[in-house]
This record gives structure tokens, sequence and C-alpha cells, in this order.
């Protein structure tokens, strides 16, 4: 049996996403039979991470500072919004560095079997930054789930009021993607939404 | 093992799968079972409650789905065993040859399939789908007629998964969101723009279910005109609102309508806590095709005749849709015939040219398959099988 320390370490780890119990005692073990190499330099990153990161108050984002990074840039295109649901899925969005307007984090979708509720997300903030002079678009960047499509049209008959231009992602043929391959509905929708060929 | 005809291609020229060797661990009554067959058909005798059917349930498990008896995943594991279970076979069909394996590690509520093919973890079940395909008749579906309309609704379901792989997770985001509607509704008060976006999910998805299960439909009634057979020939067709919605016009009409119902009936559906519209609450309507009889109003005799030339149906259908014809399961099947209709039974279902796997506790019904199948007589000791 471990140490009672190490137990809960242990506890600590499998709670943590994507870990379970079985991997939970192997970065355990990783981290205590490498003091120096391993586990000093991660209690140092976490204690860093506990002091200096805060939540964006503007959008929602993580950051070292308050407004972000993003928020503060004055080369980012401040006509164009990015609605996310998570910080993961803007981060997904910087790696791409295909958008180069601002984001607005969500911090979930609508579920009324979760009791997720309206008020429960970032939506008013949304509303009021949609509603500020020379913002012209909001791209609805939810996931392709039941609920992230769910959120995606209740954000789309909230913000009709502001006038903005209210556009959602694209679904359909992925990028490297053979049609042999593709699911039907997939297909289908990429028919559905099929776009003129630019000259 | 002595050696029985191979498989020979189906009516429709599809090339049959079949199972060379299924490995079970810990499932049900096995801990662990062995067997290795080379024939067109496998015969499972042995007394009752000595494991025949959960060696079909295996089977049926290695292709998409929850199986023939439905099972949660939790009620799979041996009793008393570690709680986890796999199920493991070498399968032949038109791609050749590959090893499929499903199973659960010691399985929590909300615990998923594993799925393994060829050694390699596989990403959801449709990797399961290019390699064996399956239909069944089971002592459980002789009431599909009679019973409510799920069964039926669930049985054309399984049909529409094997063209339309997306069909399940279809089914399954719609009901998701009407379940929220109605938590809304039952609440009161709820955000009506919420409930719009709800609505409209509810509709695009309900209405490519309705769809797709009416193709399935048009497929299975299709399959059924066609071959020769002992059998009643049964006609299919799905009925509801949808189904009518998509018969007067294009899709997007019948979403709006749908949206439109679902808008015009909150207060209703709240007060009564059940959505009265909607593809839920469609039914598969089976006559024979000959008198024209509801198969609901048929002798019990009757209505299994019915059944047996629907499953063969739909091994046809498959077969068809997939370019593969499956393996078909039948569980106690012959009980209820004569001996003609029993050699009829055995003829027509290894004509469909899949592997046949029969179960049966009274091997004289199994009799017509004598020296055309390898017979398993399974003992009380459970693991082992004798093979004769």
């Amino acid at each position: 049996m471990p140490a009672p320390a190490v137990e809960r370490l242990i506890q600590q780890l499998a709670r943590l996403p994507g870990l379970g119990p079985r991997s939970a005692r192997r970065a355990a073990l990783h981290l205590i039979q490498r003091p120096e190499a391993a586990l000093s330099p991660l209690l140092r990153a976490l204690a860093d991470v506990q002091d200096t990161v805060r939540t964006c108050s503007q959008c929602g984002n993580i950051d070292g500072r308050d407004p972000c990074e993003i928020c503060r840039d004055p080369e980012r295109d401040a006509t164009a919004l990015c609605v996310v649901e998570r910080v993961g899925d803007l981060w997904a969005f910087e790696r791409a560095g295909a958008f180069r307007g601002r984001y607005h984090v969500l911090g979930g979708v609508l579920s009324a079997l979760d009791g997720v509720r309206p008020e429960d997300l970032a939506i008013d903030g949304l509303i009021r930054r949609a509603s500020a002079p020379g913002l012209t678009e909001v791209v609805l960047a939810t996931n392709a789930t039941l609920d992230g499509q769910t959120t995606a049209h209740y954000l789309a008959e909230r913000l009709a009021p502001t006038g903005v231009a209210v556009t959602r992602l694209a679904h359909g043929m992925p990028v490297g993607g053979e049609l042999d391959y593709l699911d039907d509905g997939t297909l289908a929708t990429a028919l559905r939404l099929r776009r003129p060929i630019e000259r | 093992m002595r050696r029985q005809p191979r498989l020979a291609p189906g009516p429709d020229r599809a090339a049959g799968c079949a199972l060379r060797r299924l490995t079970l661990t810990n499932f049900r009554s096995y801990g662990d079972f062995r067997l290795e067959t080379e024939a067109a058909a496998v015969v499972l005798t042995g007394p009752n409650g000595v494991g025949k059917t959960n060696i079909l349930e295996a089977i049926s498990l290695l292709t998409p789905g929850r199986g023939l008896r439905g099972a949660r995943l939790q009620a799979i594991g041996r009793r008393d065993g570690p709680g986890g279970w796999a199920a493991a076979a070498t399968v032949e069909g038109p791609l050749g040859t590959a090893m499929l394996g499903v199973g659960a590690d010691a399985v929590q509520d909300g615990s998923s399939r594993k799925v393994q093919v060829d050694g390699e973890p596989a990403k959801g079940q449709t990797a399961l789908a290019e390699r064996l395909a399956a239909v069944w008749l089971t002592p459980q579906m002789d009431r599909l007629f009679v019973d409510g309309a799920d069964e039926r609704r669930r049985y054309l379901d399984r049909l529409a998964a094997t063209f339309d792989p997306a069909h399940i997770g279809r089914t399954t985001a719609y009901r998701n969101a009407m379940r929220q509607r109605l938590a809304l509704l039952k609440e009161g008060g709820a955000d009506a723009r919420w409930l719009d976006a709800l609505e409209a999910e509810m509709a695009a998805r309900g209405v490519a279910v309705a769809a797709a299960r009416a193709e399935a439909a048009h497929r299975l009634d299709h399959a059924a005109a066609d071959g020769v057979t002992a059998f009643p020939r049964a006609a299919v067709q799905v009925v509801g609102l949808v189904e009518d919605l998509l018969a007067d016009g294009p899709a997007l009409r019948a979403e709006d309508a749908l949206r439109a119902r679902l808008a015009a009936d909150r207060r209703r559906d709240g007060d009564a806590g059940v959505t009265d519209a909607g593809p839920h609450r469609s039914d598969m309507a089976v006559v024979d095709r000959a008198s024209g009889m509801a198969a609901a109003d048929g002798s019990t005799g009757e209505q299994k005749a019915l059944l047996v030339s629907l499953t063969f149906a739909a091994a046809r259908m498959v077969a068809r849709a997939i370019g593969m014809a499956p393996l078909l399961l039948l569980d106690e099947a012959a009980a209820h015939f004569d001996p003609v209709r029993r050699d009829a039974l055995f003829d027509e279902a290894l004509a469909l040219g899949g592997q046949l796997w029969v179960s049966g506790a009274d091997a004289g019904q199994l009799a017509p398959l004598s020296g055309r199948a390898d017979w398993l007589t399974l003992g009380q000791s459970g693991d082992r099988a004798i093979i004769t």
C-alpha cells in the first residue's frame, strides 16, 4: 500500500480529465522517482499558475493579465468576435492561426438535463459586446453536438436585435478527407452548404 | 472437427460473412470459452439455461448496437466474475479475414464498449460494421407485432443503421433534445428562445430519422417481395405524422411543419409530460402481402411465420445494402413449426449466403441441419463445448 501522502497524490491526479486510477498511479510514481527533473518543476509551475493566471474579465480567456493579451492586442480585428464554448476551443483557433478577431468564451453550453441555463453562461456579456459600435460579425463556433447547436441557435435569436451579422462554422468535408469515408450526414451537409469556386 | 460445406454466395451474390473462431472471457455463464468452426452452419444444442443464447448474444455484440438482448454493459459480465468481459472472433468476409474484439473493463455507469479490430483499438463501433453484420430472430421478438411500437421502431432503426451508420446518433440526439424540451416545459416559465432552439434541433434531426426509417422500410418491403419462400411475404411501411409530412413535400418543409407543431403543442406537452408529435410516435406497419391481414391480427403460428419471412427479408436487405450477406442467428426459431416448415426454415436460411447459427433445446427439431452443420452440444460444465 502506498503511504497516505502518495495515496492522496494519486487521488488528486486521478481526478484530472483523461487520467484514470491506473495512469494516476503511473504519473505519481514518475513524479516521486524524479524529484528534481519532474516533481520540483511541476510544483513551481503549479504555484506560478495559482499566483499569476486569471480569467479575462472581457472574453473569459485564461491569461497572466486581465484583460488578456488577445483583448489588449491593437492588431486584432475589432470588427469580428468568435464565440467558443471553452478556453480549449479558443486555444485551438489560435493554434490554427486562422482567426484574427477577438473571442468570447461562453463557459459551456445550454443543457436542461445538466441544469446549465442561459444565466449560467457568459451570454449577457456577449450581448453587450455584440452591441458595441464597430463590431460587425459574431461567429458562433460551438461544437457540432446537439447541445452545441442548440446553444448556437439560441444565441442567434438573442443576438438578432443587435443587428450584427451572425455566422456559424461550416459543416462538411474535412481537409484531406475522402468522400468514400464520409458518413452520410456529413456528406449531405457538405453538399447542402456547397459554395461557388472562387476565381 | 469434421469439415462441413463452406459458404456459397447468397441469392444476390453478396459474399457471406462467417465466424471461424469465437472466444469468450467472463461473458455471462462463460469464464473461458472457445470454439472453432469451418462450417456454413453451426447448431448449438443443450438443456435450458446452459448458455446457448449467450453465445448468440456474444456474436451479435460483435456488430454495432447492444446485441440481441439489448443488454447494458453492466449486465454482461460473468456473475461473481471480476466485472469486465470480452468477446473476440476471427471472421471471414468480402474484405478478407479480421480479428474483432469487444468488451468492457470492470464496468461502471457510463462506461462504453471497447472495440478492437485486428488488435488495434477502434474508435466507435462502425469499424465492426465493415467486417461483420448479423440479423437475428429470438423468442423475445415473437411479440414484435403485438407489443408497443417502441420495439418495432428499434427493429427498423437497427436496419437503417446498416446503410446509414449515423442514424443511431441522430435518434439519440433527437431523444436527448426531446427530453430537454420536456424538462423545460414541465418546469414552466422557460425561455421561449431556448425552446425555439431545441425544437429546431428536434425538427431537423427528427425528419432525418423519419427519412432513414422510411428508406429502411422501403428496402425491407422490396426485399420481402423477392425470392421463393414457403413463408408468407410481408409488406412493410412506416406510418406517422412525420412520414406523412415527408410524403407531402420536401424535407425542409417537413422540418418547418414539425417545428411549428412542436411550438403549438408546448402547453399541452408540458401538461401531459409527453411529446405528442414526432418520429418517436411513428410505427412500423406489417401486413401479410397476400391476404392484407395485419400481422398483429394473425394467430401465433401466422405471426411467427411472418416474422421468419421478415427476418429473411432483413438479411437480403442488409446483403444488398452493404454487399455482404450477414450472419443469421436463430434462437429457438423452429419451435412453432411443423416438419415441412422446419425444413423450409433451414433450407431458406442456408440459401441466404451468410453463416447460420441456430440454437435449440430440442435437437430433434434441428434434424434438418444434420450433415449440413457443425453441432455443438453444450454441457452443464459451462466452459466446455462438446463438438460432434
